[in-house]
């Protein structure tokens, strides 16, 4: 098959990227449009050494439209697992980096920079990918209907690709809007917009395509999730570059108010990104494992409208007591609060789901993983409305609380579901009969587990300890501690947070290796898991 | 009208619509979902009515309770102030000799300027003022400038070194590298080391002493035990402030590093720096 405008057009944007670097008004646009110009250039010439030139041939052109578009599914679950490994990589990295501090690398590897390069890396890199390419696999089955707009979806998957390596190289050079979560430059930010709105295009045609008479639950999800977060997007990078070659930008808000379009913005990315797009993947993968009908339809459409509706009011919690108005706090705690059964909701009908098939919790170690998933995720929601709250939050707020209820839900969460669906969708994306090996699932659940408790546990009694310690007072009304001892006290609890971290990060390697090896079509000799029914061994003749 | 549709296992009737093989049952909302939901909603309206909330033309509701957090950290604020108010002023008003022979004011005082120095002094002289390279150790009785309640009150409030300060200490070795042969330097580094160690060779130990006596002794005194109305340090003892070794009290001859102190008066006030000037005074060091 030939790419020819693609190719046409990579060949451009590589010229303009050496263009770029050419004219540019600083050092750092020059050394970014260096790493454009060759990631768009070895782009370039796989697909011209891809060309045929022969002349085009019948079956060449006949794309079969009948059938769904799962190559670019089957990319996706590969990046998902390579974004997956090296974002808790660079995590592990960093919480040493906490520990011990002599592990920082100037100027290109030390926290500040790495930092933002773990927390795009996971929920962008690995989260987006899981997101783009699950959300792809769903729509085609449950509408009955081929992705829309042909390559288009090539577009958004590379588009997307080419996104996450400008802002990862952009963190590591030092360019940043110093927006959390949103840190790449206005032209990164511009770029991502085009991409996601190809995405929009293609996800909003399947189902505009669909021969099914309704939209699956799972849909109104994945599309609540894609809608919003091109406004968030939009609406938070809106500034005003300095130079349209240079990297600075100035953001069109100021003081308070751009402190509340951050949070507005950074709280949506956790409502719509990490909840409601994984909330999609939990309503398909879920009754397909368990292969048990969704616990309550009435269930959905009401949480789903309620969460949909109070999660975007929820930012300001994030700007307690500060120079935020009153008001506008007050705000932020009660939808915060009411949020809490609406996100229920999402958890209710995901572990009832399984009722008539509680046992395979036992036999199945890809529904425990989800289980778990969706423990956590109940978990996450409770804790989020709770800290909410201007008591509470008065001692949590800028602890290691925050971190410990953030990882509870991203590696709980979002991590485990993800692992549940890769898991579901690779055999079946490759044809394979089953994974190379389910014992390795069982071991990749225990190990994302166990790290995932270490982890929380630790970073709870080290945010209350810190929260406690900033606060004591003598009884003559003078403060107890200086923040460095504060900071001293931490030691132990980062070293034991990286150790939980380091065994998630394990578990990964290990379903990285899994689902190589399943890809590549082998099967793993081994007893099957206890109880289990599906891989009985054979009979062995007596003798 | 869709196919309804029971399910075996729960024997509850589907919605009749089929995705991919995944149907929906048609179970009610939980019970104690949806009244949990309502109850939370309605504490959310209840505490809109009591709590500032609603944003409304020039200006947002203030709630029955009236509550602002301006208003509450002030109150915080001066009820702490008041607390302290009384013994502050007794500070204020008293000298650093009668701060220290009042029981209850000498323990406050201590209290508060430990407290004072976590948060002001600690990033130089260490969580427990034992100083570090470069930064004088407050624990011990070896003091550049004195180590009476007065002197170290002076210190602080005017610091060393400090240029925007009129009445700061001021003490600036020459850089000898102008004054003094190379040989000379070497000769005065080799005696210094020898005063609390063993020079690298010690033939040149007496030649130093004369170089010492000619061009040092004015400030570091006759027997190198140092000049504190000078602020020069002491050298007879084995406590190194900037230098480590006969080539570091050489290079420092030679070109001399100066440490630099702010002034603090003009930040904390006179009745935070006498309660430093306690503080550091009980450390076990003070005269």
């Amino acid at each position: 098959m030939n790419y020819v405008s693609e190719t046409i057009w990579l060949a451009i944007g590589t010229f303009l990227a050496l263009l770029g670097a050419a004219y540019a008004h600083d050092s750092l646009f020059a050394a970014h449009m260096w790493v454009l110009f060759f990631v768009l250039l070895v782009s370039t010439i796989i697909l011209l050494r891809r060309m045929s030139f022969a002349p085009a041939s019948w079956d060449a052109n006949t794309q079969p439209e009948s059938q769904y578009f799962d190559e670019v599914i089957r990319y996706g679950a590969i990046a998902t697992v390579f974004w997956g490994v090296v974002g808790f990589l660079v995590g592990v990295v960093i919480a040493l980096q906490l520990a011990f501090p002599d592990l920082n690398i100037e100027p290109w590897f030390n926290f500040g920079r790495m930092r933002p390069l773990h927390t795009s890396g996971v929920i962008f890199a690995f989260g987006g990918n899981a997101l783009l390419a699950t959300s792809f696999y769903v729509v085609q089955r449950t509408c009955r209907a081929r992705l829309f707009g042909g390559n288009l979806a090539w577009y958004v998957f590379w588009g997307y690709q080419l996104f996450i390596v400008m802002a990862a190289t952009g963190y590591l050079l030092g360019i940043t809007q110093g927006r959390e979560y949103a840190e790449p430059e206005w032209y990164v930010d511009l770029f991502l917009t085009i991409v996601w709105v190809g995405y929009l295009a293609v996800f909003l045609g399947t189902i505009l395509n669909r021969k099914e008479p309704h939209i699956y639950v799972a849909n109104w999800f994945y599309l609540g999730f894609i809608v919003t977060i091109a406004m968030l997007h939009i609406v938070n990078n809106l500034a005003v570059p300095s130079s349209f070659l240079g990297v600075k930008s100035y953001s069109a808000f100021s003081g308070v108010q751009d402190a509340l379009t951050q949070w507005w913005y950074g709280h949506n990315a956790v409502g719509f990104f990490l909840t409601a797009g994984f909330l999609g993947m939990m309503y398909y993968f879920i009754p397909k494992q368990v292969n048990r009908p969704v616990y309550s339809y009435r269930l959905s459409i009401i949480h789903f409208w309620a969460l949909i509706f109070m999660y975007i009011w929820a930012g300001p919690h994030h700007l307690h007591y500060t120079a935020l108005p009153d008001w506008a706090q007050t705000l932020g705690m009660v939808f915060s609060v009411m949020l809490w059964m609406p996100s229920w909701g999402g958890m209710i009908n995901g572990l009832m789901t399984l009722s008539g098939a509680w046992d395979k919790i036992r036999t199945d170690p890809i529904v425990r993983m989800m289980v778990m998933a969706v423990a956590f995720y109940g978990m996450a929601t409770f804790e989020g409305p709770m800290m909410s709250i201007k008591a509470v939050n008065s001692l949590s707020h800028y602890t290691d609380w925050t971190i410990g209820h953030v990882h509870s839900g991203a590696l709980g969460w979002n991590g485990l579901i993800t692992f549940g669906a890769i898991y579901y969708m690779v055999p079946k994306l490759w044809n394979r009969e089953r994974l190379y090996s389910v014992r390795m699932v069982n071991w990749h659940f225990w190990l994302a587990t166990l790290g995932i408790v270490i982890y929380a546990a630790v970073m709870w009694v080290a945010g209350v300890q810190q929260g406690l310690m900033w606060r004591e007072y003598d009884s003559q009304g003078f403060l107890v501690y200086s923040f460095a001892e504060t900071v001293a006290a931490m030691v132990p609890y980062y070293v034991l947070r990286a150790v939980g971290g380091g065994l998630y990060l394990a578990g990964a390697l290990i379903m990285a290796f899994n689902i190589t090896m399943t890809i590549l079509g082998h099967q793993r000799r081994e007893a099957p898991i206890a109880g289990s029914l599906t891989q009985a061994p054979a009979l062995q003749a007596a003798e | 009208m869709p196919d309804k549709h029971i399910d075996d296992v729960s024997g509850v009737e589907t919605t009749g619509h089929e995705w991919d093989g995944i149907r929906e049952l048609n179970n009610p909302m939980p019970r104690w979902w949806i009244y949990t939901f309502y109850a939370t909603i309605l504490w959310a309206l209840a505490y809109t009515v009591l709590y500032p909330a609603w944003p409304m033309l020039t200006d947002a509701t203030k709630g029955v309770f009236g509550y602002s957090s301006r208003a509450e950290l002030a109150a915080d604020v001066n009820a702490a102030k008041v607390a302290q108010g009384a013994v502050l002023e007794k500070i204020s008003n008293s000298s650093l000799e009668d701060i220290v022979a009042d029981p209850q004011l000498a323990q406050f005082a201590t209290a508060g300027g430990a407290a004072a120095f976590r948060v002001n002094c600690t990033p130089c002289h260490g969580t427990g003022a034992a100083g570090g390279q470069g930064y004088p150790n407050l624990n011990d009785d070896d003091w550049l400038w004195g180590g009476d309640i007065n002197s170290i009150y002076q210190t602080i409030a005017h610091g060393i070194r400090d240029p925007a300060d009129q009445e700061t200490r001021i003490s600036e070795m020459p850089a000898f590298a102008d004054i003094l042969q190379p040989e000379e330097v070497r000769q005065v580094a080799a005696y210094v080391t020898s005063l609390t160690g063993t020079p690298g060779d010690v033939s040149l130990v007496e030649p130093g002493k004369q170089v010492f006596a000619d061009n040092c002794a004015s400030c570091h005194g006759e027997n190198a035990g140092g000049h504190r109305e000078l602020g020069g340090p002491n050298l007879a003892d084995a406590i190194w402030l900037k230098v480590e070794g006969e080539a570091e009290i050489a290079a420092q001859v030679r070109s001399p590093k100066h440490g630099v102190m702010p002034a603090w008066e003009g930040r904390l006030g006179d009745a935070t720096v006498k309660q430093l000037a306690v503080y550091i005074h009980s450390l076990g060091g003070g005269e």
